[in-house]
């Protein structure tokens, strides 16, 4: 197809990847620490203890000035699936639509009314209620998670939807399918979780750091004891969903899945790489490790829960395996490619009022559906599906490798903590403090995973990312771009200074005691 | 309850559900208009904080309002989504722009090592206040006006003739720009009309909010003297765009053969044709005067409350001769035929069915929004509160 303008896909993509990767180095932290503020606030209320106001609006303050930014780079992915995504808007606006419009109604209305009381309703509502927009503030900024990630997980696995050729659009049959389906609701627990184990490091992090310059002991001693806590339930959860989430990704898209562990050949017992170097075979599409660590069976184990079973490799999933019932990437294209003619000619039958033709094409075009994205790559290289196998790869075993240190890093924690001693050791203090960005890191490093795995598909095996963009000329997504990162940088670089700042800062006055201060 | 629809009847109510939407973001882009009045009203840095918190507490309110508009209109009618966005492309991207940065100005404006200074982001405010109520106006209006555009579903399936598999196009460069400087038509003429009036009105709507929000003798007084002004700019703008959407040839379909065909006065017609539409039109506007002229001669504080409503009838009205009555709501003059209308733009039954079930937690929305802003603003806005509390923007 030499009539794709490959500069528009990829600048789109990128432009999407920008605003997407800054959108989320600021809601992971805004789901954890909204949870791990409405339990200090619970603490305050319950024991009536100054001390817990003063934790309470401390990282509320640090709350706000991270909250600020979330809302401002979100606002621009919802209209980005139309002002980049044209086609795929209207391919698939009929199910993907509705979780965002339930998202707004349900979670952002309730997030912005409720945040006005929490920041400013300290003396203009009852405690009660003010505990209790704190929570709803938790709440809905966890339900936002739900929704967007639902619309997500359907681009991964679409289910609960048909096709409806007089339209040419999918539309929504069974919305429940949609809602609880299985990549649905392990990509929501994983995702949220990864928040909170986020936001616990963050908060540990910080008090470490007080820790160390002497300021704050018991403020900081309180906040680590609830968020190692926090943090060390969630991480454990974390491993859990993860390894939830590859199941389902073993299930729904192999190729992804072979991406991440750069499995090029398939086997029975197939091993998984702990720990491995990726480099190009020569004069080949191929990568082989010059390092690695397998674990034998392992990915055998992780993908399906059985230490023998079979996992296919790039090379069958593109050439095809019969033995395994797979079929090859070029058979699929020709699926496709019926599938698409036969609508096309389905679409002329019922203009010209040809109705047993139009029949006949209809039932050709619905045999063949299944495929119907792979027809938009006839006349290509298959080879062209296979995603970034280094991306993947590196993305997903710093994310794997990362996780499990933050178990380890939270149960010392709270070790040391439950033992009082965590204020005499210095090197775990400090190593608290460099915690935190890994923590980002592997946030980042997750959605990779997820988003790039998936190419070179928006929705799995139906609309490849080719096919969904907005017909525009590049060069106006090119001065988008950079305005986006400018505008982001910028915010970003204020939203840093200004959080060092007020962290150097501290938490208010401590509050005395019938002082005349207000 | 709602499966028992036809698919008509859902559609219609889907465009009065997007209809409210908008109606309410107008009423709440007073925030907008307040933000450009921040030094215009405040000469003294307590006067001006006393307008930022005001503000402060409540454009969150309007943000979300956008982003659920947005939003719906996704879910109910997405081929306007996919076609709008993505061919008038600079329109909605600047408007995305200038609310990217009104979301951080209020929190980082006065806070200390904020890296781009305190004037700049009163800047941003000043910018997301005027181009987004232009913008947004504007935008509206090519609901009337028409754009240059085409749609085609059998690109999608054709692999052969060389084109993008793309549906939706547009048809000139600019890509949604031309319908505020294109000279060679009227249209940018009523398209910009409708703009200023929307931002006119805001400003006018935020003299009445800070009248009956902020307590404090020299910002009402300054108040009164810019809500004048304002009412006299507003009443000229709305005045005139009004005058030419009832002269203009609208964009009419055939009911039978769904086919576009331009129609004169249609708009007008669709009033004379819909006499509910019209009662709540001008209702609306005789509120939104009613409101000023309470504020201005009888010293009352409470014309935001009138005048609102107004607002919302008024604009409710326009969402509804732009779309029922067999009209096309987002009219293509480059090829009529592609033009978007409620029947051949929208989401199935289905979606619109379980949306629908969505919407009726609308209420419930509303009301917990008006408690929260009763307990908030039952307290009037002071100097000693600003300058005295722990947080404050
Ligand atoms: C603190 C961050 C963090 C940590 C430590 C982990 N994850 Fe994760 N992971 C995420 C943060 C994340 C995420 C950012 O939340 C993602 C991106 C998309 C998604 O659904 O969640 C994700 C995605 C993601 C996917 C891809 C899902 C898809 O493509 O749909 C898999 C297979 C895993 N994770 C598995 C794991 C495993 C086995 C871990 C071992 C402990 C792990 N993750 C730790
Ligand atoms: C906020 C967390 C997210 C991050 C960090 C993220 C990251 C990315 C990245 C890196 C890409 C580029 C992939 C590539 O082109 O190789 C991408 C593309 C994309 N993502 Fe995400 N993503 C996120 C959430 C989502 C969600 C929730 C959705 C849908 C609801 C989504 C939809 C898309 C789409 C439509 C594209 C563009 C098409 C494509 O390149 O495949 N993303 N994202
Ligand atoms: C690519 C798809 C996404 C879109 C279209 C999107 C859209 C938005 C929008 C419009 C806002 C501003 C809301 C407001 O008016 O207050 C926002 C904020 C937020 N989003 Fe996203 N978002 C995306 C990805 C995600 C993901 C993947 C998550 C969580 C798993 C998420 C969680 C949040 C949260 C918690 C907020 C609240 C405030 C904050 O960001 O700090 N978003 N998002």
């Amino acid at each position: 197809m030499e009539h794709i303008d490959f500069s528009l896909v990829d600048w789109s993509r990128a432009q999407f990847a920008l605003t997407a990767l800054y959108h989320w180095i600021f809601v992971p932290l805004t789901l954890g620490l909204s949870f791990i503020i409405a339990i200090m606030e619970t603490f305050y209320v319950k024991t009536g203890n100054p001390e817990w106001k003063r934790i309470t609006k401390y990282w509320m303050s640090i709350f706000g000035i991270n909250f600020a930014i979330g809302v401002a780079t979100g606002i621009i992915l919802e209209f980005e699936f139309g002002t980049n995504w044209s086609n795929y808007s209207w391919f698939v606006g009929d199910i993907f639509g509705a979780p965002l419009a339930i998202e707004g109604i349900m979670a952002f209305f309730m997030e912005s009314t409720f945040i006005a009381v929490m920041f400013f309703g300290w003396n203009k509502v009852s405690k009660k209620f003010h505990l209790l927009s704190s929570w709803l503030v938790a709440i809905g900024s966890n339900l936002s998670a739900l929704w967007i990630l639902v619309a997500n997980a359907w681009m991964q696995h679409p289910v609960g939807t048909t096709f409806n050729p007089d339209t040419a659009r999918n539309e929504m049959t069974d919305f429940w399918s949609v809602l609880f389906s299985p990549v649905a609701i392990n990509k929501f627990l994983h995702t949220i979780t990864s928040g909170y184990v986020l936001a616990s490091i963050f908060v540990i992090g910080l008090s470490a750091w007080y820790i160390l310059k002497k300021r704050e002991i018991l403020f900081a001693k309180r906040s680590i004891t609830i968020a190692a806590t926090f943090g060390l339930i969630a991480s454990l959860y974390l491993a859990f969903t993860g390894d939830g989430s590859a199941k389902a990704v073993a299930k729904y898209q192999p190729m992804k899945l072979a991406a991440m562990e750069g499995l090029y050949h398939g086997s029975e017992n197939a091993p998984l790489i702990a720990i491995g170097v990726l480099e190009n075979v020569e004069n080949s599409k191929e990568e082989d490790f010059v390092v690695d660590l397998p674990i034998p069976g392992g990915l055998s184990f992780l993908a399906f829960g059985d230490w023998n079973a079979y996992v296919p490799g790039i090379h069958e999933l593109v050439h095809g395996d019969s033995l395994h019932g797979i079929i090859s990437y070029k058979e699929k294209i020709n699926i496709g490619k019926k599938s698409i003619d036969a609508l096309a000619a389905y679409t002329k039958a019922k203009k010209t009022g040809n109705t047993d033709e139009a029949q006949k094409q209809l039932k050709i075009f619905k045999e063949n559906y299944k495929y119907f994205g792979f027809g938009y790559y006839f006349g290509h290289d298959p080879h062209e599906l296979i995603p970034p196998v280094k991306l993947s790869f590196y993305a997903f075993h710093i994310m794997v490798g990362l996780g499990t240190y933050f178990i380890l890093f939270f149960a010392l924690i709270l070790f040391f903590t439950v033992k009082n001693k965590i204020q005499d050791k210095k090197f775990i203090l400090r190593l608290a403090v460099w915690t935190i960005p890994l923590a980002y890191l592997a946030q980042e490093a997750g959605w990779i995973v997820a988003e790039v795995g998936r190419q070179p598909w928006v929705i799995q095996d139906l609309m490849p990312t080719i096919a969904a963009v907005s017909k525009i000329d590049s060069s106006n997504v090119i001065i988008t771009f950079f305005l986006f990162l400018a505008v982001f940088t910028a915010l970003l670089i204020a939203e840093i200074k200004i959080m060092l700042q007020q962290i150097k800062k501290g938490p208010e006055e401590k509050l005395i005691e019938n002082s005349s201060k207000k | 309850m709602f499966e028992n629809l036809s698919l008509i009847a859902l559609q219609n109510y889907w465009w009065f559900i997007i209809s409210v939407l908008g109606a309410s973001l107008v009423f709440l882009l007073f925030v907008q208009g307040g933000q450009t009045m921040i030094y215009r009203l405040g000469k003294t840095e307590t006067e001006r904080k006393m307008i930022v918190n005001s503000l402060g507490r409540k454009w969150e309110l309007t943000f979300s309002t956008l982003v659920v508009f947005g939003g719906a209109f996704f879910a109910s009618f997405p081929l306007f989504y996919s076609t709008s966005f993505g061919g008038a492309y600079w329109v909605w991207m600047i408007i995305l722009f200038v609310f990217i940065i009104q979301a951080v100005s209020y929190e980082y404006r006065t806070k200390a090592h904020n890296f781009l200074g305190k004037k700049t982001y009163e800047t941003f405010l000043f910018i997301n206040g005027f181009v987004a109520t232009i913008f947004l106006g504007a935008a509206v209006a090519t609901f009337f006006t028409g754009s240059a555009f085409s749609v085609d579903k059998m690109n999608l399936v054709d692999l052969y003739s060389g084109k993008m598999p793309i549906i939706s196009s547009w048809e000139k460069s600019t890509y949604g720009l031309e319908a505020l400087w294109d000279t060679n038509q009227m249209a940018f003429l009523t398209n910009i009309s409708l703009g200023l009036a929307v931002f006119f009105l805001s400003s006018l709507m935020a003299n009445m909010y800070f009248i009956n929000n902020i307590d404090d003798e020299t910002l009402y007084k300054r108040n009164l003297v810019c809500l004048k002004r304002n009412t006299g700019a507003f009443l000229l703008f709305f005045v005139f765009f009004v005058v030419r959407i009832l002269m203009i040839d609208g964009y009419a379909v055939n009911q039978e053969t769904h086919e576009v065909f331009l129609q004169a006065n249609k708009y007008l017609h669709n009033f004379i044709d819909m006499p509910f539409v019209l009662i709540i039109f001008l209702v609306g506007v005789l509120l939104v005067l009613f409101g000023i002229f309470k504020t201005l001669f009888k010293a009352s504080k409470n014309g935001i409350w009138y005048s609102g409503l107004g607002v919302f009838l008024t604009v409710l009205a326009l969402f509804f001769i732009a779309g029922y009555n067999n009209t096309a709501y987002y009219p293509s003059s480059f090829d009529l035929q592609s033009s978007l209308t409620i029947r051949n733009s929208s989401s199935s039954h289905y979606t619109l069915t379980a949306m629908s079930y969505v919407s009726l937690m609308v209420p419930f929305v509303i009301t917990y929004i008006w408690i929260v802003w009763k307990a908030m603003d039952k307290k009037k806005i002071t100097a000693d509160e600003v300058e005295n509390d722990s947080h404050m923007y």
